[in-house]
């Protein structure tokens, strides 16, 4: 008989960590974590009475899984009702994820806007703690004032260990931070290889959209992009099909997705 | 084997069938119809072959008998999640042709697009099906365009002709049935359509560009986005997770998923109050490409089975045959244009 996969577990918070107002990220129990969770992939967060959201894995330990999550709907601000030591209701993990095999040994580009550095985070992480296992890592992250910025302890290591660039929409007034978009620091990227160079984006669908086409400007194949989409998954296993674009159910087929395939995905 | 029954041989075999089976068939609503004076055709549990209907075709489709409009999967009670007891009865399902058509579409989604659907294997996987033959095309329906007016993966046929029940039965526990009830052994073959007045022409090279077109424009304004087209139809398949929580214990409730409709307002909003396709022809677009394009390139076959329910039901008259059959037009708009 096969597995009843709608039925939640309960997950206890083992540290609660607070970014922002409106953003924290909670680290989850969840055994195996390592082995059993990739970057990239979701979980459906289950608050009875107000019902799901998917969200992304915005890191792995051992034997726990982080999810930052913001603030801006009923199920979301159920979920900052709860504190170290509660337990959360998840299912998961559903989507493909990230494959570090695509992109070990490049020249890597990580683009990510926002709440978009959530599902990227564990790939720049992993990067960083292991640049022998790529040619070059640059990240561009992106937020919209300096009171916004997510991970600042990851931003300090990423700076020292990658080529870490980071915007701000708006630095209201304090000094020391480049003001703009990402899209305004791609142009100034010199990948020493561009056939060895490949890129990630992550962010709101106009950012993709501009980055991606700055990235091609820059002449990084098309090939050599990807992309991760966000669509409202009701059941994360292609049965419900509010995330379908297309001949594609961005759960099962994605949310990860290489360039080639997203741009012929039509809404 | 073929059998020619009359009414209490057949009444004989369905009340031994009861025995197992939940019977679901299109059954007439005195006066239950969306006009005055009007009837109504729904699927639901019959008890007498009597309540049968054989001639009128049902507004709704066979799907909620595997899909009920409104499902609990489970209870909860603070942290702990229970289940729902599944169905306590097998299933019998009077279906005709292009509904039987229909349940390899819904069968593809819930058992073979990812891993199986625990709720939907547990009706599915008990399930009988009698083939209701059609003795003339219902006035909507091109199931000959699509294919599906000869759906054959029945366990029996029922044509009801001059008072006798002509049944073509594939099952021989329930040949066993028919012989003990009476029945006369007889060559039966299904009553089919093979041709309708409505006709559909899907363009070759239909492809997303025709998204492009104009053709999507007039509904906008015409289209009201109710949704009735998406539940009648009996491949669509998506639902929504819904909780419930009872009054008088907050803490206590059940977890839902109720049949979704992608022409309603909310099926794609995403977290920070973003959607995708706002627009009323954006959404008739995406719903039509489902059914005669992606679904294809998914997995091979098309997703319509040209019931025409969708047509019946339209309160503002917009004819889906009507939408496919311009597709070509659309092509030709957008043709070469990259």
């Amino acid at each position: 008989m096969t597995k009843n996969q709608y039925i939640p577990f309960a997950s206890k918070i083992e540290k609660v960590i607070r970014h922002t107002q409106t953003e924290y990220t909670f680290r989850m129990h969840f055994d195996g974590a390592k082995e059993k969770v990739k970057p990239g992939q979701f979980f459906e967060i289950s608050m009875p009475k107000y019902g799901e959201a998917p969200i992304s894995v915005s890191g792995i330990g051992d034997d726990t899984i982080d999810f930052t999550i913001r603030r801006v709907g009923v199920v979301t601000n159920e979920v900052f009702e709860h504190y170290e030591g509660d337990s959360l209701l998840i299912r998961g993990p559903y989507g493909n994820g990230f494959q570090f095999s695509d992109y070990d040994g490049s020249e890597l580009i990580v683009v990510a806007g926002g709440t978009g550095v959530s599902p990227v985070r564990g790939v720049i992480d992993h990067y960083a703690h292991h640049p022998e296992a790529v040619d070059g890592m640059t990240a561009i992250v992106g937020f919209k004032s300096p009171d916004d910025m997510l991970f600042r302890d990851d931003l300090k290591y990423w700076d020292a260990h990658i080529d870490l660039r980071m915007t701000v929409d708006s630095a209201k007034g304090q000094p020391g931070y480049r003001e703009g978009f990402v899209t305004a620091v791609v142009p100034e990227l010199t990948p020493k290889n561009l056939a060895n160079t490949k890129a990630i984006v992550v962010g709101p669908p106009p950012m993709m959209r501009f980055t991606i086409a700055g990235l091609i400007e820059l002449g990084i194949p098309e090939e050599n992009i990807w992309l991760s989409q966000e669509r409202k998954m009701c059941c994360g296993l292609g049965k419900c099909g509010h995330c379908k674009i297309g001949n594609t159910y961005v759960c099962i087929d994605g949310p990860v997705f290489p360039y080639l395939k997203s741009k012929t995905m039509v809404d | 084997m073929g059998y020619i029954a009359d009414r209490e041989q057949f009444s004989d075999f369905i009340d031994k069938l009861k025995e197992d089976y939940e019977i679901w068939a299109p059954k007439k609503f005195k006066g239950g119809g969306r006009f005055s004076d009007t009837d109504a055709v729904r699927y639901a549990v019959i008890e007498s072959p009597d309540e049968i209907e054989l001639n009128e075709k049902s507004a709704y489709s066979w799907k909620e008998a595997v899909l009920p409009p409104s499902e609990t999967l489970f209870y909860f009670a603070e942290n702990h999640a229970g289940e729902t007891e599944g169905p306590a009865k097998k299933k019998l399902v009077f279906l005709r042709s292009c509904d039987l058509a229909a349940v390899k579409r819904m069968d593809q989604i819930y058992m073979k697009n990812g891993d199986p659907d625990y709720y939907y294997e547990r009706r599915r996987k008990d399930m009988a099906f009698a083939l209701i033959g059609c003795s003339e095309s219902c006035e909507n329906g091109f199931c000959v365009s699509m294919q599906s007016n000869m759906a054959d993966n029945y366990d029996f046929s029922v044509d009801l002709v001059d008072g006798h029940y002509r049944l073509d039965c594939k099952k021989e526990a329930w040949d066993e049935l028919l012989k003990m009830a009476g029945a006369a052994s007889a060559d039966v073959v299904p009553q089919r359509v093979t041709e309708n007045k409505v006709k559909v022409n899907i363009p070759e090279d239909l492809s997303y560009k025709v998204g492009m077109s104009s053709m999507w424009d007039q509904y906008d304004s015409r289209c009201i986005n109710c949704g009735r087209c998406n539940l009648v139809c009996p491949t669509c398949t998506c639902f929504t997770m819904q909780d419930v929580f009872y009054d008088d214990n907050g803490k206590v409730g059940e977890r839902r998923r109720v049949q979704a409709s992608c022409m309603v307002d909310g099926y794609t909003d995403v977290a920070g109050g973003g959607s995708y396709r706002q627009k009323n022809g954006q959404r008739m677009r995406f719903k039509t490409l489902h059914k005669v394009l992606d679904f294809r390139e998914r997995f091979g076959y098309q997703m319509c089975v040209g019931c025409g329910r969708c047509d019946d039901i339209c309160p503002e008259y917009i004819s889906f045959s009507n939408i496919i059959n311009h597709l070509e037009d659309g092509m030709k708009e957008v043709r070469g244009n990259d």
